[in-house]
């Protein structure tokens, strides 16, 4: 009796205490069994009743001496019973208002002796004692949601069979009590049940009902109440059927008299608006007018009854009780009695039958929009705007972002979607909702039928998946998961499986919190179960927010455990092979969980990648898929790369290129090009023999994602020139000169990549040539893709160097491209454009008119000594080194102030920017007052330092420049002071013959100096 | 007193011995842990009608208390299914053959055993009748509906709809082995006849490591 009196009695306030009963049909009903049963109580079982309660049964009672006959002791108010426990206690005892009672029989007495006030006794009773159970039995008996061991207790106490008599007849008891409390919740479900399946009729009652509220002037308490469509289906409701689907009834609009219209859906399922038992209470909370001329209108009512009908119920409940606040339960119910008596004759009207409880739902939308809004499509998005809004709400987190931004994020949170196009119903619906329904109400067996029979619709096609939402079935399914019956949990992570493949059921089974549960999965002993989980895990965790809560419930810790298996052995023993198939499924779940960083690092430090190396020695495809896709996920991340390198996975990878699976090749080929931005990784990628299966797997062009990680790995792998040398053996540029048109963006950043690292060498640079490659180059200068831009113009350089290909280039007018490419706002693209335009301008035939001929061209270039970007700056000195050596062009950019702005820059540490800002400043004193202008600029003191520099390269274009300043006495005095000498005999002595000419031309003219000055002193 | 137990001893072991070789999942010294606690279990059954064995209701016990079985009529047709000669006690040998399965059984000796259990007539086919009977308790009654048993029926073409194959109405033994080859949930389809992985653990740790060191 506890579980029915916790969980089917309705209780006033939620909280234990002394919460009231409420006057509900329900409640009624199951007092009036636990009446029946006390009654009958002692009669039945004369030595159960005998048995004395742990602790009393207390509570405050309408009872009064007088109502005690014989068997009792009546001492004035007081009451004391005759009959007594072992110790002499008086079993019943009375002082009013307070009662105590110690056992059945006593009670069966009391109920017997109140006569027309049995329910109120049983009422207060229960009302005081909210666990009898615990108190008649003792506090080990109370009623615990979840759990009932009490006959385990039992059985305990019968073991130590003491006072085994008397724990017999408590035994007894208790298996009365139990079966007392399973008939009062299989009948209180029946009125449960019937509260849930709201019909059509039911709803046209109410209403009828309340439009008889608008009429009544003066007592009027609605002022309309409309059905938004006129048109009523066969079965009753008014919505169209793509709703009737969804349980939905009909739309109604209420105009209360005070506030604003309600717009209401009746339906027959509880979704997660406000929602009410019943359209009274939504329009008392609604509107205040309302709530108070309802309570007068039941006044009216009891005073002169509008029917008969009304009256005579209505006399029955006088009778009954006089409380205000149950009487508008009461009118409530006589109305509603009354319609239906009205409506549906046939049905012989119980007196105290019970009226369902309607489920009213208010969509909560107070402000007034159009007249009839609920036709069709239209309706359905209005309400599907608020679902989506409180789909937004829910998980608004606090570290939502806190994920890195870089990530790859291919399953963004999107607005929820529904199928609403199709008007008529697909069957599956239907159908899927009964199996949903057994689910709900069956026992491990109905259950475990109901899921293998759900298994056998088309899982994969959205109508299923989305109906088995619908219905509430993805509820059902994931709170299954926390059952402990391993069949039921097998069969549903079997659908949520195969469902979970659709986005919107992902999200859903988030929001549910169904990844906590299958991380929890993932500990158990059962392997079926542990893979089903992983593999569930694996498609759920395509989005963000899914990844986080893996990795924050202790996720990926519990999938690098599943790794952990024996993969190589050629006869695998069944045990083994799942654990074979354990470890696959972790590895996918990894694989899903590895696109967020913190997932990777988290990866790293469960000790993954040795077990992830482990399995890339797998001889099978399907194994290998998930582990080289995570491993080419990680291997964005540093450490990957070099554990990828340590651990001597790049053989593996390489072996594995040569399968015939072309979604592994891409892995292995993706996981390759990431790593190989290290020197060691590449040689290893060509002493493994891995160079010639990536140049095969370029005739893959069918297959775009394949050919971008191939012709990545290539390009990456070109970076070592002994590789470039092997593909050079291969015929690797000639193909992928070929793969320079008609080839998406991400494949064309690789190729032209590769050929740039290619053309470093000059057979190679023939060979585009030769296979027609420079076109296509100097045509993709005028894209847009940044990353391409950089690639493009990087190759279109290298091929510059060579005299008959800049005859091409500068046929194309490929020189004016990249000139433009400098006003691009990517600085990585203005510094690899301005790289190329040097070998250009060196290549170019009348190069000096050429670039004279780019209108503001020279000023841009100038302007970009501005830039910050130290690239862009190097690049754009040694652009204007090649650029002054045409007189007429440094004259110009002279004039464009290109002296101060070189002067400026003197002071850098950067060594590739010093020799090229060092080599410019060389070219451009050959006009004019230049020299001078440098020195008074202060550019020679920091240019002397640069003699110090490391950089042997530095050295030769600082003495350079040195040289053609000297020729200015005063910077030779700078010089001089700053120590140039020492440095500049010490370059002397150098193997470098520009260097040891520019050195000793720089020295004579400072000794030049110091002797022309000895003369003039000296005479 | 000794004497006697030594003598008993020696029969045991000989009779693990025999057992362990007629029953494929037991060693020899499991044969004997079950033996004990076979006999253990027929304690003072000490009227002397040694042979018999096991009784229903003791049995009963075993796979309610041990085991965790509830549905009444299941546990019948399990004694049923143990009890192979059918005189209603199930001896020693019968209890070893039977726990073979019931503990260790391959998927193929346990489509058998389940297949027995549900055909509750013996006579080689599960029918509509049997099914509906073994799965009347396994849906909440909706009072509301007009036939209450409206669900069980359904759940009952459900179930033929899945597993009968030749469509005959009925299940053969062969419907059943390929139907539960497909999908092996559906192995107990018709009520819990086979104890859980955890029971069987606690089972056989009991049995195996507790009765030895008596």
């Amino acid at each position: 009796m506890g579980v029915a009196l916790t969980r089917a009695a309705q209780w006033t306030t939620a909280s234990s205490g002394t919460g009231k009963l409420e006057i509900t049909p329900v409640n009624e009903s199951l007092l009036k069994e636990i009446l029946e049963f006390v009654e009958q109580f002692s009669s039945r079982h004369p030595q159960e009743a005998k048995h004395v309660f742990k602790e009393p049964l207390q509570w405050t009672t309408s009872l009064e001496a007088s109502d005690f006959k014989t068997e009792y002791d009546i001492s004035g108010p007081t009451v004391k019973s005759q009959e007594t426990d072992r110790d002499g206690h008086p079993m019943l005892q009375l002082t009013p208002p307070s009662i105590s009672v110690h056992s059945f029989s006593q009670l069966s007495k009391i109920v017997q002796l109140a006569t027309d006030k049995k329910l109120k006794e049983v009422r207060a009773c229960l009302e005081a004692n909210r666990d009898p159970v615990a108190k008649m039995l003792g506090p080990s008996f109370a009623t615990v949601e979840g759990e009932d061991s009490s006959v385990l207790r039992l059985l305990e106490e019968v073991k130590e069979g003491d006072q085994a008599k008397e724990t017999e007849i408590k035994v007894k008891l208790i298996i009365l009590l139990q079966q007392l409390d399973t008939q009062l919740l299989s009948s209180s479900l029946k009125q449960i049940s019937q509260e849930v399946r709201l019909s059509p009729a039911a709803v046209k009652n109410d209403v009828e009902l309340l439009k008889s509220f608008c009429s009544e002037g003066e007592t009027r308490v609605l002022t309309s109440v409309q059905y938004t469509s006129d048109y009523e289906f066969t079965n009753g409701c008014r919505t169209p059927p793509w709703r009737q689907v969804h349980g939905e009834i009909c739309y109604l609009v209420i105009k209360p008299c005070d506030t604003q219209p309600l717009h209401i859906t009746c339906s027959t399922l509880e979704i997660d608006y406000d929602v009410y038992r019943d359209l009274v209470t939504l329009l008392k909370s609604k509107s205040p007018h309302f709530a108070e001329n309802i309570n007068k209108q039941d006044f009216a009512v009891q005073e002169e009854p509008p029917t008969q009908k009304v009256q005579h119920v209505e006399l029955v409940d006088a009778e009954e009780q006089g409380q205000p606040q149950r009487s508008y339960e009461h009118q409530e119910k006589n109305v509603h009695e009354k319609a239906r008596q009205q409506l549906v004759q046939n049905k012989p009207g119980g007196k105290k039958k019970l009226e369902p409880s309607l489920k009213w739902k208010n969509l909560g939308l107070a402000s007034p929009y159009e007249p009839s809004p609920y036709y069709g499509k239209n309706s359905s998005n209005k309400q599907r705007e608020t679902t989506v809004h409180r789909y937004f709400k829910t998980f608004g987190g606090a570290d939502d972002f806190s994920e890195s931004s870089s990530e790859s994020e291919e399953d963004e949170e999107q607005p929820e979607r529904r199928t609403e196009s199709n008007t008529d119903l697909p069957s599956e619906y239907w159908q899927i909702q009964k199996l949903v329904k057994y689910l709900k109400g069956g026992n491990q067996t109905a259950t475990v039928i109901a899921l293998c029979s759900m298994r056998d619709f088309n899982l994969a096609q959205e109508t299923c998946q989305l109906a088995i939402r619908d219905v509430g079935g993805l509820e059902v399914l994931i709170n299954l998961l926390d059952t402990e019956e391993i069949k039921c949990k097998i069969g549903s992570l079997k659908i949520l499986k195969e469902i979970s493949r659709n986005s919107q059921i992902r999200r859903a089974i988030a929001d549910l919190g169904g990844l906590q549960t299958m991380v929890k999965i993932l500990d158990s002993p059962d392997k079926d179960l542990k893979y089903l989980a992983a593999e569930t895990i694996a498609n759920v965790a395509k989005f963000r927010r899914a990844r986080r809560t893996v990795r924050q419930h202790g996720g990926i810790k519990r999938l690098v455990k599943l790794l952990d298996c024996v993969p190589d052995s050629a006869a695998l023993t069944e045990e083994q092979e799942k654990d074979v198939e354990v470890a696959r499924c972790g590895a996918l779940a990894l694989w899903s969980c590895s696109k967020s960083t913190r997932n990777k690092e988290a990866i790293r430090k469960a000790g993954g990648i040795p077990l992830l190396a482990r399995l890339l020695k797998s001889p099978h495809e399907n194994m290998l898929i998930p582990v080289v896709g995570t491993l080419q996920e990680c291997a964005s991340e540093r450490s990957y790369r070099i554990a990828i390198q340590m651990e001597g996975m790049i053989e593996d990878l390489v072996k594995n290129l040569n399968c015939d699976n072309h979604e592994l090749q891409m892995h292995c080929a993706s996981a390759i090009f990431k790593c190989a931005e290290d020197k060691r990784t590449r040689d290893l990628v060509r002493q493994c023999e891995g160079l010639q299966p990536l140049v095969t797997l370029l005739s893959q062009a069918d297959n775009k994602q394949l050919l971008a990680a191939t012709t990545g790995a290539i390009w990456k792998c070109s970076i070592s020139m002994e590789n470039v040398a092997k593909f050079q053996d291969y015929k690797a540029l000639e193909t992928l000169v070929g793969l320079l048109t008609d080839q998406p963006e991400e494949v064309l950043v690789n190729v032209v990549g590769a050929l740039g690292e290619g053309a470093q060498k000059p057979a190679n640079r023939a060979t585009i040539r030769k296979c027609g490659g420079i076109q296509p180059l100097v045509n993709l200068l005028t894209g847009t893709n940044q990353a391409l831009l950089v690639n493009v113009t990087k190759a279109v350089g290298a091929c510059a160097t060579e005299l008959e290909n800049m005859t091409i280039i500068d046929r194309l007018d490929g020189v004016r491209l990249l000139w433009s490419l400098l006003k691009n706002p990517n600085p990585d693209v203005q510094a690899s454009a301005a790289w190329a335009i040097c070998p250009c301008i060196e290549n170019a035939k009348d190069s000096g008119e050429m670039v004279r001929s780019f209108v503001g061209g020279l000023e841009l270039i100038v302007n970009l000594l501005k830039s910050t970007n130290k690239e862009v700056l190097a690049s754009v000195c040694a652009a204007i080194a090649k650029i002054a050596k045409d007189e007429e062009n440094l004259a110009v950019i002279t004039d464009h102030g290109v002296v101060p702005m070189l002067a400026k820059l003197t002071n850098t540490t950067d060594d590739k920017l010093r020799r090229h800002l060092a080599e410019a400043i060389a070219r451009c004193c050959m006009w004019g007052s230049n020299r001078v202008l440098f020195g008074e600029a202060g550019a020679v003191a920091p240019l002397v330092r640069y003699l110090k520099s490391k950089d042997t390269s530095v050295h030769q274009a600082t003495a350079q420049a040195l040289f053609q300043l000297s020729k200015d006495p005063n910077n030779c005095i700078t010089m001089h002071d700053n120590g140039v000498v020492k440095l500049l005999l010490g370059m002397m002595g150098s193997t470098d013959e520009v260097l040891q000419e520019a050195a000793a031309g720089c020295v004579a003219n400072i000794r030049r100096l110091a002797l022309a000055n000895e003369k003039a002193r000296y005479g | 007193m000794a004497e006697m137990s030594a003598m008993n001893r020696k029969l045991i072991q000989n009779l693990a011995e025999t057992l362990s070789k007629q029953v494929k999942h037991f060693n020899k010294t499991e044969a004997e842990c079950l033996i004990r606690l076979f006999n253990g279990l027929l304690g003072d059954q000490s009227d002397r009608r040694v042979g018999n064995g096991l009784d229903r209701g003791k049995f009963r016990n075993i796979l309610h208390n041990t085991f965790g079985m509830t549905d009444d009529m299941i546990m019948d047709r399990v004694f049923r299914a143990f009890d192979k000669d059918n005189d209603s006690y199930v001896s020693v040998k019968e209890w070893i053959e039977g726990l073979s399965i019931f503990l260790r059984g391959t998927l193929d000796e346990k489509i058998k055993y389940c297949f027995d259990v549900y055909d509750l007539n013996g006579d080689g086919y599960i029918s509509r009748e049997e099914m509906f009977h073994m799965l009347k308790n396994s849906l909440i009654r909706q009072p509301t509906e007009e036939d209450p048993d409206e669900g069980i029926k359904d759940l009952v073409e459900i179930t033929l709809k899945k597993m009968d194959h030749d469509h005959d109405s009925r299940l053969s033994y062969a419907d059943f082995e390929k139907a539960v080859r497909d999908e092996n949930l559906l192995l107990e389809a018709f009520g819990t006849c086979l104890p859980d992985a955890k029971s069987i653990l606690e089972f056989e740790q009991h049995a195996f490591q507790d009765t030895l060191e008596h």
